[in-house]
């Protein structure tokens, strides 16, 4: 996975809510066996016509949306089924962030595993990203997971997390791979857990890799604990 | 302080705890099926990795699997790659597996608890939303995307924050022809769509303890549907009952000692959730979606809302998006609704007893020739089961068809689909758009509703039907 540091791009609205992941890829088009391929699935229902003609009026499909890489998008977002696929489909249609004020549970995980930076903004601050992103041509925003924050030219400057202040944090000392300050900017209501995802996020490191090297301690629970190591 | 069952099951999981940091738990079981697991597979062998615990892992094949002759060859060439891709992966890696030709196929969270796999204090995962339905032995069960299938596969452990606890209290018992279908439905309606989210949830009181394991695994079923990835209730003596004698699980003195070991995991006395919400269920009624996801919902004797009831814009915007997209209007009757197809299965509502419920309510009568009508047992143990019983017999004579066992219509990754515009009463869990068949229409309800409304080719009401 990239590491993901900061990125200024364009934003592309998504204004609805709740919107499930059977809606980001159809159920029809899960059969496929491979990892790639799936950015031409993505809203695919919403994205085509009855005819399976492309729908220009669908609001990813305009021309002034084109190339963006944020996709700002309502409340409750990627609810419904499991579906990795939904992640890829967004990943693979060239978006590398997406802001809101709250994400589906299974959704907002999958969003890390795959280098998706999953924005969580105030209310607000989300109403008016959207507004701008609908109102102003070529609207940009600037994504600094370093700093936390996330800013515009119009102005707009807001911390990355809900329900909690953002601090700077020093983890060095419990910190395997050595690195430095990361900050809490993905606060998934309280949880603070969360704030390690986003550490791994911004290095990109294989979450695998990482838990084989406690390989030690998952024998140990295997013999202490459920007395049955292999 | 006390603990609650959730507590306790989840920190004897610990495999590695770091403060700020996510948990590493421990995994005790993990299904698999064939279409969020390919990719984790593929990345096992790209990376040089294994299966650490194919004893601990069972596969089978659902979503995609015809539920007609099965004699006969899959005629779609992708769902047929992808039922032999896991066939492949199964036997690469030493997986237990129930093909699509073994007496055990079944949809996946009806064979774990069937084959006896699902047990209460286990920390069970799955590459599917549904898993929680698990959690209505007591166990701590969730979704996890193909990724984590993937570490689940190589490590068999998980990486994941540990959530906030939510106890959902139903008191007194449910009215005669109110279902667990209802309540879960009734509840998703008071607390929303996302009313859930980052919480596990237990469900208590009178109304839950009454009901059937196969009423518990509804309510914890779609637990999801509200947002939670878990949904747990404790164990009792019907679990422990329903249990008793399956396959997999310990038999005389050990089942004996397991069960008192089964009984600790109870949520204590002084143990404090992090959220309660009380219902009382007499107030619950049979319900009936109207909308675009399981929270649209209201009870069959009302009538399609009107966008401007909701407080707000874009609760107005998604009712008049979600009405465009059932063709209705506002004002109609729930119970003046035609449909064209009947759904009765999926791992919500596809268990024998959803089965019997169903054929009582239909017995000696004819579906209405307006409508088409089906029944997909969730499992081949199902299927017999009912096939014993006559059950089949009942709904064959009524003019329903009999199918063979997986997710079928619930999701449509089959042949069996909504045409466009169809409109369908549904057993399963969700009417997202689409989710049936493109451009399909579904109304979720209990399985007695939906076989009522076969016969009748609208909704009523179960309470005062005859
Ligand atoms: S029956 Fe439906 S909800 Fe259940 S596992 Fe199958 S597709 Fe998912």
């Amino acid at each position: 996975m990239e590491p993901f540091k900061t990125m200024t791009a364009k934003v592309a609205p998504m204004n609805r809510v709740n919107v499930d992941t059977d809606a980001i890829v159809p159920a029809r088009y899960l059969k496929r066996i491979e990892r790639t391929g799936w950015g031409e699935f993505l809203f695919y229902d919403w994205a085509h016509n009855s005819d399976g003609k492309l729908n220009g009026d669908f609001v990813l499909n305009k021309p002034e949306y084109k190339d963006a890489k944020i996709m700002v998008v309502g409340e409750n977002f990627g609810s419904g089924s499991s579906r990795e696929h939904a992640v890829w489909a967004i990943a693979q249609a060239g978006y590398r962030a997406l802001v809101t004020s709250s994400l589906a549970d299974i959704f907002h995980n999958n969003c890390f595993e795959n280098g998706v930076v999953p924005v969580l903004v105030d209310e607000d601050t989300l109403n008016m990203i959207m507004e701008n992103t609908e109102t102003i041509p070529g609207y940009e925003l600037t994504v600094d997971l370093e700093s936390g924050e996330i800013y515009d030219s119009e102005g707009l400057q807001a911390h990355i997390g809900v329900d909690k202040e953002p601090e700077e944090k020093d983890i060095s000392s419990s910190d395997q791979q050595g690195a430095g300050i990361y900050s809490e900017f993905v606060v998934h209501r309280d949880n603070e857990a969360h704030q390690f995802r986003s550490y791994t996020l911004q290095k990109g490191l294989d979450e695998i890799g990482r838990t084989l090297q406690q390989e030690d301690k998952i024998d140990e629970f295997e013999t202490k604990v459920r007395g049955d190591l292999k | 302080m006390g603990e609650t069952m959730f507590d306790k099951i989840w920190d004897g999981h610990v495999v590695h705890r770091e403060p700020g940091q996510a948990d590493l738990i421990y995994v005790d079981l993990h299904l698999v099926h064939e279409v969020t697991s390919p990719q984790a597979f593929e990345g096992l062998r790209m990376n040089g990795r294994t299966v650490r615990r194919p004893d601990l892992t069972i596969a089978t094949v659902d979503h995609n699997v015809p539920t007609t002759d099965r004699t006969l060859p899959i005629e779609d060439p992708i769902s047929k790659k992808q039922i032999d891709t896991l066939s492949d992966n199964v036997e690469e890696f030493g997986i237990p597996y129930y093909g699509m030709h073994s007496k055990g196929q079944g949809i996946v969270h009806v064979i774990g608890p069937e084959q006896g796999y699902t047990q209460p204090g286990k920390v069970i995962v799955c590459g599917d939303s549904h898993t929680s339905t698990h959690g209505a032995f007591g166990a701590v069960a969730m979704a996890i995307g193909t990724s984590q299938v993937e570490h689940v596969l190589a490590t068999q452990t998980l990486v994941m924050p540990k959530m906030k606890t939510m106890e959902i209290r139903v008191n007194n018992q449910l009215p005669v022809g109110v279902t667990a279908k209802d309540l879960i439905l009734g509840i998703i309606g008071k607390i929303g769509v996302n009313g859930g989210v980052g919480y596990a949830i237990e469900f208590t009181g009178e109304a839950i303890r009454s009901l059937s394991m196969a009423g518990r695994m509804t309510v914890c079923n779609m637990t999801i549907e509200g947002g939670s990835r878990v949904g747990m209730i404790a164990p009792d003596e019907t679990t422990f009952e329903w249990m008793r004698g399956r396959p997999n699980v310990p038999e005389g003195a050990e089942f004996e000692a397991i069960v008192e070991e089964w009984k600790d995991l109870v949520t204590d006395e002084d143990a404090v959730y992090d959220k309660v919400i009380e219902i009382d269920a007499t107030e619950l009624t049979p319900y009936v979606t109207w909308g675009t996801n399981p929270g649209m919902v209201v009870p069959v004797t009302d009538n399609v809302p009107d966008p401007s009831s909701f407080a707000t814009e874009l609760e107005q915007e998604s009712a008049t998006r979600a009405l465009a997209y059932m063709g209705l209007e506002p004002g109609v009757a729930m119970k003046d609704i035609l449909i064209d197809r009947v759904f009765i299965g999926s791992c919500t509502n596809s268990r024998i007893e959803d089965l019997r419920n169903a054929a009582a309510v239909i017995k000696g009568r004819r579906v209405s020739p307006a409508v088409q009508a089906m029944v997909v047992p969730g499992s081949f143990v199902v299927k017999m089961q009912a096939e014993s019983e006559g059950i089949d017999k009942t709904f064959e004579e009524a003019g329903f068809e009999w199918r063979e066992a997986g997710c079928s219509m619930c999701l449509g990754m089959n042949p069996d689909t909504l045409s466009p515009q169809e409109r369908c009463a549904s057993t399963s869990n969700r009417n997202f758009e689409g989710r049936q068949g493109k451009e399909g229409r579904t109304h979720l309800v209990s399985p007695e509703m939906a076989a009522a409304a076969a016969i009748e080719g609208h909704f009523v009401d179960i309470r005062d039907w005859k």
